[in-house]
Parts: structure tokens; sequence; C-alpha cells
């Protein structure tokens, strides 16, 4: 039985190793963090951070990340306090639907953790494998900008 | 504030109303002032609106949230009018037992229809409550001030909205006399206020559908056709029943879906079935490549929206013409389509749903079910952007389908990536030929527009045919005719009549009532394909005559507001002082949404790499007037993303199909645009306070696509009719 840690919590999930995490996540842990958008590392809804990675939890199998430490979007406010990118995509208004949202804060979040004063540029090459419909890129590269600025 | 979290148990909060006087009054028979919006349909101030126990207020709307901000801006206006914090308000919209019926949200009504709506009895309330006040407190009312829900007198009296109403006194027609308060005293509206469902958004809390987990919630997957109208003709039920956690598999004719406790089963499951089903293809040919030329030989339904013949045209006047082609495209939500059913003891079939049609698409599966409408219940639940008619409506039918074979648990299904991109009802292909007539100058004196497209409007519509599922049943429903809509918001035609003044001015529209791709409600409807042809054409007319294409427009058009767009995208990039370089170009297109909502002008600047026919967009400048703004970032935020759309649309977009069924089935083989292939865009709104609220949700996308063609042209000097403008479709056209 797999052990995750999620969150820093170490939890067991009753499933096959080869299940996808994001659905581990979502069923078993009850996350709404990640989402299924495309279950082939297309769209990036799904992307979590593994040991500060971010990985796309739908094509990740629960057997690959046990003992490494996972976190969702859920995770990023620790003690009550949003992480700043969850602060600056609501100072930004940074979304439309939101659906995209999950992944793309997780994805600038390990850009922050590696770069902590990114460039625009550097911003959006990060995210472009990440796809948003309702076209809010321009918000969301502001709102990582005002992240780092405000850290 | 809370949205929606709270209403499940609604109903038992009621009671503060239940009892007392009555204002009972027959708002006709008053001949007050027409009443705004939705408001006509469901004059009740209670069918909208309660002062509940505990200082909250509750605001019931038929409209609902698609991450377009509408929940926010309605909270806005009803705060100020009510003059309540907009704290105190809890939201409940689409469940389709609690909320007036405002049809679709859809077409950029929400704001004229619902916020106007929502203004006029907020102001009306507030009336009634000052009425209440100044009985109780013996105080005239002109002598009361409001401040939060609390109504005072110079003299210390006080009495709050809470203690004033005891039963039934907002059970009362709106009179439509209510004043407004006037723009100054008003705290909210024009305002930037946060959005109201952002933080959960951010944090993970639930806010999305799919992030509801009803007790007792099992997990299912349909499996869709490999094509359109194709006939299951085997599939093993045994043995998918035997795979792990499968609890249920469901077969009527072509339609059959699995039920498992877990999501990873009903998916695995899912794919088995995929492999081992069978079936008969229908005889279709068309492809993506020959819809242009079938849609153009079908029987046609001939509508002719506009003749205006100019009598005083000279035979000699020059003739020009164009024919501009846009392929079909999706809507591509980022999250599949989802739903919940649940069949009760009582026989009620509730659906959690993202419809943005809920009472209509609940009547279209109590047919499907063939249940009584009363039977079916749908609560709206917030899900992935949709823009117009996606598979929201099919995907509630199959769960409302599913939850019957296992009554008492909730059913949720979502669909895959691949029935999504497989499935939902593209925007229409489209053919549309100009043609106008010049003089000397290059003046037009006659201009005349032909289009053709199949349906804009396959919403379910309380049909049971309009139903992927019910079409696919053993005993099928049938798809009912296609439908195109009249004035004044038309569909295949929507902004088919330019808003230019044209001596001679004719639109004629070869309507198709049959398919060769599922099409439907796709944001801006025909206007995105039609502005793109009149837009560009009036471009091409402007060379030919060898004119400013700014000035070229203004010449031919009166209306001031549009002018004042126009001339104000145009300031915005510097049209006046721009540079002519190789490779280099500018553009510049307007329209007014629909004639009747938003105008909306948009300017930018590319460059157009020859070799590789790569166009980069440099920067993409708005101007939008949709009347007075009531949330001035919402508006933007609406705008920019409309232009994000459409230039994805125009750069990339075309569904893929042949006889075997659609070929664009994920985004490697459907692309849209992407975070560095965003161009920096601003957005200027001019605000006209006192004016109507006009809808601008959608006013962007066919300026966009026009203003790229445009700049295109003045790049490169060669004219791109055909979308998408494909680095392949550019290099070919520069030879
Ligand atoms: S759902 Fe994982 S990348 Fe799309
Ligand atoms: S905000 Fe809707 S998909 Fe990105």
């Amino acid at each position: 039985m797999p052990m995750l840690k999620v969150n820093g919590r170490t939890q067991d999930v009753r499933v096959p190793d080869d299940t996808p995490l994001l659905y581990a996540l979502r069923n078993d842990l009850k996350l709404n963090g990640p989402k299924y958008g495309c279950g082939a590392a297309q769209c990036g809804a799904c992307t979590v951070l593994v040991d500060g990675q971010a990985v796309r939890s739908c094509v990740t199998t629960v057997g690959t990340v046990t003992g490494q430490s996972i976190t969702t979007l859920e995770g990023l406010s620790t003690g009550g306090k949003m992480d700043a990118l969850q602060r600056a995509f609501m100072e930004e208004q940074a979304m439309q639907c939101g659906y995209c949202v999950n992944g793309i804060i997780m994805r600038a979040r390990q850009l922050l953790d590696q770069t902590p004063k990114p460039t625009e540029g550097e911003v959006r090459l990060a995210l472009d494998g990440h796809l948003c419909r309702c076209g809010a890129q321009n918000r969301m590269v502001r709102a990582v900008l005002r992240a780092a600025q405000e850290g | 504030m809370t949205i929606e979290t709270s209403r499940r148990h609604f109903l038992a909060g009621t009671g503060a109303l239940a009892l007392g006087f009555t204002l009972d009054v027959d708002a006709s028979a008053q001949q007050g002032p027409a009443l705004p919006g939705d408001l006509r349909q469901h004059p009740k101030i209670s069918s909208w609106l309660r002062i509940e126990a505990n200082g909250r207020v509750r605001l019931l709307i038929g409209k609902v949230e698609l991450g377009q901000g509408i929940l926010t801006a309605v909270a806005q206006v009803c705060a100020d009018e009510l003059d309540i914090d907009i704290k105190r308000l809890d939201i409940t919209s689409g469940d389709t037992q609690l909320v007036p019926d405002e049809g679709a949200t859809a077409g950029s009504f929400s704001m004229p229809n619902c916020a106007s709506a929502v203004r006029q009895v907020s102001a009306e309330a507030r009336q009634i409550l000052l009425g209440l006040a100044a009985a109780k407190l013996n105080v005239d009312t002109a002598k009361l001030v409001i401040q939060d829900g609390t109504i005072s007198s110079a003299d210390g009296k006080r009495a709050t909205y809470w203690e004033l109403v005891s039963g039934r006194e907002l059970e009362v027609e709106a009179t439509g006399k209510a004043p407004l308060k006037p723009r100054e005293s008003r705290r909210y509206s024009g305002k930037d206020v946060p959005r109201l469902d952002i933080p959960a958004k951010v944090t993970g809390e639930r806010i999305f559908l799919h992030d509801l987990r009803p007790q007792g919630m099992v997990h299912a997957r349909v499996l869709r056709q490999p094509a359109y109208d194709a006939k299951l003709t085997e599939l093993n039920l045994s043995e998918i029943e035997k795979l792990p956690g499968v609890l249920k598999v469901v077969r009527n004719g072509s339609f059959a879906g699995v039920i498992a406790e877990r999501e990873d089963d009903a998916i695995h499951a899912h794919a088995r079935m995929q492999q081992i089903a069978k079936w008969d293809l229908p005889a279709k040919s068309e492809t993506q490549d020959t819809v242009y030329d079938w849609l153009q030989s079908q029987p046609e339904r001939l509508l002719k929206i506009k003749e205006q013949t100019n009598s005083a045209l000279p035979a000699e006047a020059l003739s020009v013409e164009a024919t501009y082609r846009r392929p079909y495209q999706m809507h591509g939500s980022i999250g599949p389509s989802i739903a919940i059913g649940l069949l009760d003891a009582q026989g009620i079939t509730h659906v959690d749903t993202h419809s943005q049609s809920v009472f209509e698409t609940g009547q279209a599966i109590a047919e499907l079910l063939g249940a009584d409408k009363s039977k079916v219940h749908m609560r709206h639940e917030q899900g992935s952007g949709c823009y117009g008619h996606n598979g929201a409506d099919d995907v509630a039918a199959d769960a409302a389908l599913l939850a019957q074979a296992l009554p008492g648990r909730p059913v949720r299904v979502q669909w895959m990536r691949q029935d999504e991109h497989k499935w939902e009802p593209y925007g229409a292909a489209m053919v549309v030929k100009t043609k106008a007539r010049v003089d000397n100058n290059g003046d037009i004196l006659d201009w005349r527009l032909d289009l053709w497209s199949t349906s804009h409007l396959a919403r379910p519509s309380g049909k049971a045919g309009n139903l992927l599922a019910g079409r696919a049943l053993e005993k099928p429903f049938d798809m009912p005719p296609a439908v195109n809509n009249g004035p004044p918001n038309y569909a295949a035609d929507r902004n088919a009549i330019a808003g230019y003044d044209f001596a001679g001015h004719t639109v004629h529209t070869h309507f198709i009532p049959t398919y060769a791709a599922r099409s439907s409600s796709t944001r801006a409807l025909g206007a995105y394909a039609n502005i793109f042809s009149i837009e560009s054409f009036m471009d091409e007319l402007a060379h030919r005559a060898k004119v400013d294409p700014l000035d070229y427009r203004l010449r031919h058009l009166k209306d001031e507001r549009a002018r004042a767009v126009l001339q104000k995208a145009a300031d915005m990039i510097g049209w006046k002082s721009r540079q002519k370089r190789p490779g280099h170009g500018f553009g510049l297109a307007m329209a007014r949404y629909k004639g009747t909502a938003s105008w909306n002008a948009v300017a930018m600047e590319v460059t157009v790499d020859r070799n590789s026919g790569n166009i980069r967009i440099l920067r993409v400048l708005c101007a939008n007037d949709c009347g007075e703004v009531v949330a001035p970032d919402g508006v933007k935020n609406q705008i920019e993303g409309g232009i994000v759309q459409s230039l994805s649309w125009t750069l990339k977009e075309a569904v893929r199909f042949d006889a075997s069924g659609v070929k664009s089935v994920d985004w490697i083989s459907y692309p849209i645009l992407t975070f560095s292939e965003v161009p920096p865009i601003t957005v200027e709104l001019i605000d006209r306070p006192g004016t109507p609220f006009l809808g601008a949700g959608e006013a962007s996308q066919g300026p966009t696509g026009a203003a790229l063609a445009n700049a295109v042209f003045d790049a490169t000097g060669v004219r791109i009719r055909d979308i998408p403008f494909t680095p392949a479709r550019v290099k070919a056209a520069l030879g």
C-alpha cells in the first residue's frame, strides 16, 4: 500500500501503484487543487510539486512518488498565510474561470523557488506548457512578477 | 459574501418572510414605467431578493457564473441600490427550483437583462423598506438615512431591514418607479471590486462542480461514438461488468456507459469498451477541406435580411469582390464537461451541472427520461470556462441517464479530453462573400454580403433530440430542425449587416439546415466570421482607393460611438505616426457587437517572417464602449480574454475531420495559443454613465480577427482571407 507524503502529512492510499497520482490526490485524499484537463501531459491543469519540481499528476503514477514530498495548491498556504503567488493572483484578478490556475500557480512556484526574480520572458517560457483558454495569460504573468517582487 | 455554498440549506432560512401583512399591488394596473431586463418576465421582488434572518440578504438569479465575473457585477449593483455592504449578500444562481428563469447565460445578455433587473429590484426593495421604517419609527421617509441595512433618523431612532421584514412585504411586483441612485452615491458600481469567486480558486477551496463529493458518489464514463451517427453493433457487456470496481454497465442503442466505485476503474473500463465496441460508420464524406463547397451546394434556406437598393447606382461603377472562409473551431474548454446525476427516492433526478441553460436543458433531460419536467432538478455549479454551448448539456444528460441505473447514488460523469474535442458542438464553418460597387474615389455606393452557414443555435432548448445521448438511444429522439435567429440578435448572420452607411446595402443569409460537423453557439456566433469579412473587405477597399483605412472607415460611418472607439484605438496605437517598414504592419478593425451591444475597435502591430510564414503579434490595443461600466476590470478581463481567444482562432485553429470522425482529438492535434505567443494587450474603456449596460463578453472576437488580417496585409501586401493564418498558409500566400 503506497504511502504518500502530501502537504506535509504522510498518508496511506489504498490504490495500486500504477494509479495516476491525480486520482489518488483528488479522490482518495479529497484534494481540489489538481484538476483533470487532458490526462496526457498536454495542458498542465493537474500539476503538483514533487520535491519542489512541477510534475503532471495525470501521467505520474503513485508508485513513482512514494516517500517524496508532494505539494498541492492547498499546501501552498501555510499556517493560514497564503503563498505570495496566491495573493498576487488575487491582486491581479488573474483568471476568468480559474480551471487552469492550479497548474499555473504550481509551475510558477517552482520557477520562483529556482529563479526568485525572473524576467517576463522567463515567466512566459516557464508557463508555456500550460494552457489557459480564457485568455488570462497576461494577467497571470503580471501576477507571477508581482509575487516575485513582493515575495 | 458567499456564493451558493449555503444554498442547500437555504429554503429552511426563508422563515423570516412567512407572515405579516402584504402590499399586493398590481403593477400593470398602475401603468408604471417599463421594467428593465428580465424583471419584465419576473416582476415579483421576492423572486429575486429576500431579506433573510440574521442580517443576510439573498439574491436569486437565473444567470450563472462562467468565469466572466457576473456574480460579482450583479452583487455590486444590488449592494449599491439596497444600501448594504456587499459582504451581506448570498447569491443563489442557476437552481431551477429556486431562481427566476432568465434563459441561457449567453449572448452578452447578463448585464442588460439580469443586472438591470437586479438594480431595479434592489431599488424597489429599498423603497419598500424605507416605507416600513417610516411607519414604524413615525418619521417621514425624507428624513431617514440608510447605512448598511440600518435605517435611522436624525434623532437617533433606528430600524434594520431584518427587523422590518417580517413576512411577505417583498411579495409584490416591482413598479419600475423606484428611483435609482445617482452615480456619485454608489459605493461599488463603476469600481473594481475583487471578484468573489477568486479566493477559493487560488487556494483550492471547493468552488468547482468538479470538487463536489456528495456522500456515496460513484464515477462513470460514457462510450461516445467514433464518428457522427455511428451505430453501435456489438459490445460485450459481461466482459466489462467483470472488470475491477465496475458497478454497472448500461447500454441503450448506441449509448453505453460504465459506472464504477472509483474513477480510475471507470476510466479503465471505458478504455476497454472503446477497444471492443464494434460500430457501423455512416457514409459521410465531407472533410475540413470540402466543407466550403459543401456549404455552397446544399439545399438552403435563403434569408434576405437586408435589401436596400441604391437607385442612383451608375451602371459603370466598378465592382470588387472577395470571399472569406472560417473553418469549424472549438470552444476548447480546459476542463472537459462534467455533471453529477442523482435519482432520489421521490423519483426526482437532480443534476449538478455547469450548463448555461439550466431550465431548458432540464426540460430536454426530462423528455429524454420520459419524465415530467418537475421531476428534473438542475443546479448550476461553476465549471471550466465554456465560451458557448460546449459539452456541458450533453454530459448533464449522460449523468441523468446513468443515474437511473443506480438510484440513490450520485453518479459523476466527466468526459475524457477526447470526448470534449470530438463531440462538443463547434463554431460553424462559414463562407462569406462580399461585393462592393465603388465610385471614382473608391467610395462605396453599393454593398452586398452573402453568407453560408449551418446552425449556431443547437442548444438543448427543451428537446431531447438536441442531446447527444438522446440521438444515440435505441429509440432515438429526432434532432429538431436546425434554427437560425432573426433580428435583432441573429445567429449565423449576427453582425452580417455592416454598421456603415452605404447607399445600397444587401445581405443574404444562405442558411444550411443540415450539418457537416456538429455546430452550435460559440462565442459571438456568426459575428466572428462576418466581422472578419466585413472589416477585411473595408480594408481592401481602402487600399484600392489609396485612402488610409482609418479615414476610409470614418468616411462611411456616421455612428458617433463607433467613430469614437475607432478613433481611440487608432490613437492608442499611434496610427497617424506609424512608420512603414517591410515585414511590419498595422491593422485596425471595428464593430458594434450584434448592432446592439458594445462598440469595440482593435488595433494591432505585427511582423511577418517571409521565410517561415510566421506571424508575430507585437501588441494589441483595444477601445470598448459598453455603456455604463459596472466592473471596469471585469470588462477589461473579458475583452482581453476575447482578444486572446480570437487570436488563437485566427492564427491556429481548424477542426480536422473526415468520414471516420474528428481528427482533432487533443491539444497536439488542435493547438491553441500559448503563454509565449500571447502579445501585450491594452484595453481602454469609454464609460458612459447613465446609459444602459451593454454586454461586452463577445465584443472583441470579430474586430481582433480582422485587425490581424489587416495588419498582415499591411506588412506583406498579401491578403489572407482563409482562417486560420497558419505559417504554411501564410508562406504559400507570400509565394
Ligand atoms: S491533465 Fe495533466 S497535463 Fe492535462
Ligand atoms: S482562467 Fe479559464 S482556463 Fe485559464
